[in-house]
């Protein structure tokens, strides 16, 4: 059971979608020091925030499903974006309040979940809303640490995850993998209600 | 020669060893406590195992496309009961519910009860709020909620999968008959907490 959603809606869907993303948030993410220079601490900063490593997976899930053309999309747009709001983030001060990354969660792991059908023009948009977003955050973060160098860190780790995990959810064939991937979305989501639940108790 | 001059080499190496450099690190807490705490913490309650365990295999029984579609409602089902408990806003009769869930849950695998999608997927995300409220939010203090949730919802989506993979023997008869029987137990055990509930 595939959810077909008309060129309208999916432009609605999308709209409603980047708006939520483009919703300022606070970050509550600290640095991570490896000792092993900038590049490096930008690497761990990403690997060790699931508020940013999770929509990023649900990203690449979701356009491994949607096919290989989907997955070379975000495979360049995510890295760029993610750069280009970082080095917005590190020239601009002050951290927006809503928790993002939440809502990150709650869309991404909905498309995952839902297997939707969207024209890879869709993912791209969904990258970059993605990417400009989070790597804003990232941005203001590694102002005190790293600064542009852990953004390149983080780039190069985006393009080799959403590589490899787009690659595996398309070479995936049989029908019941696909499911797996879709509950994982469904864990997502629910994550994501979650964390928006503990940002609302504060 | 050549073994005083490994012994040089070998007694400064020790030294750098030895050496004690500054610590750049800064200690991290809470974190990996809170996702283990959080994949610990439906398995530490008999009343969630069996019932997460029931929905696996009910979704087992019914086949496609239940196998899936109820182990996708629940965990988002229960992340909204988690997040009612997390706003304060209360739900009377919590444990009545969860031991309802066991009973009923129990009940439609003992009966191979196949009721319309919709109707299963209503029963199972009636209880899954409840399974939210209770056990979603004791996350112990100084620990990582994000962590402790998504802990939280992979184990009990584990459990969803131990119950589907239980159900796989419904393809033989003698198999169909043990998970009636454990339909049966599940049962039991929700009359049981009902009791225990009640008192």
């Amino acid at each position: 059971m595939r959810i077909h959603c008309s060129r309208t809606a999916c432009r609605a869907g999308l709209t409603v979608s980047f708006a939520f993303l483009c919703w300022p948030s606070q970050a509550a993410a600290h640095l991570v020091t490896t000792g092993l220079g900038p590049v490096y601490d930008g690497i761990g900063h990403l690997l060790m925030t699931p508020d940013d490593l999770v929509p990023v997976l649900a990203l690449a899930l979701f356009a491994g499903l949607r096919g290989a053309t989907s997955g070379r999309r975000a495979l360049f747009f995510l890295p760029l974006a993610w750069l280009t709001g970082g080095l917005a983030g590190l020239m601009l001060q002050g951290l927006p309040a809503f928790p993002v990354p939440a809502l990150s969660f709650l869309v991404m792991g909905a498309l995952v979940a839902a297997d939707l059908r969207m024209e890879a023009r869709g993912i791209t948009v969904l990258a970059v809303g993605l990417g400009l977003v989070h790597g804003f955050l990232n941005g203001a973060v590694l102002q005190q640490g790293p600064g542009a160098l852990g953004l390149i860190g983080i780039m190069a780790t985006l393009f080799v995850i959403v590589a490899l995990v787009s690659a595996f959810v398309v070479s995936l064939r049989r029908p019941w993998t696909r499911i797996v991937v879709r509950v994982a979305g469904s864990w997502i989501v629910a994550s994501g209600i979650l964390m928006l639940g503990w940002a609302f108790r504060g | 020669m050549r073994t005083r001059r490994a012994r040089t080499v070998v007694w400064g190496i020790a030294t750098i060893l030895v050496w004690a450099p500054s610590a750049l690190a800064h200690v991290e807490s809470g974190q990996a406590a809170g996702f283990l705490t959080g994949l610990s913490h439906p398995w530490s309650g008999l009343d969630h195992v069996l019932a997460m365990i029931a929905v696996g295999i009910w979704g087992a029984q019914l086949g496609n496309p239940a196998l899936w579609l109820l182990p996708v409602t629940f965990p988002m089902v229960m992340a909204l009961g988690a997040l009612m408990g997390l706003i304060g806003t209360p739900i009377p009769g919590v444990e009545v519910g969860i031991a309802l869930s066991a009973l009923l849950l129990g009940t439609m695998v003992l009966g191979e009860v196949r009721p319309k999608m919709v109707f299963a997927a209503l029963l199972v995300g009636f209880f899954a709020i409840f399974h939210g409220h209770a056990h979603g939010t004791e996350l112990p203090p100084g620990q990582s909620g994000l962590l402790y949730s998504m802990g939280f919802v992979i184990a009990t989506g584990c459990l969803h999968g131990l119950g589907i993979t239980i159900g796989l023997i419904h393809r033989w008869p003698a198999g169909r008959l043990a998970l009636r029987c454990a339909g049966a137990f599940i049962a039991i055990m929700g009359v049981n907490f009902l009791w225990g509930a009640l008192r």
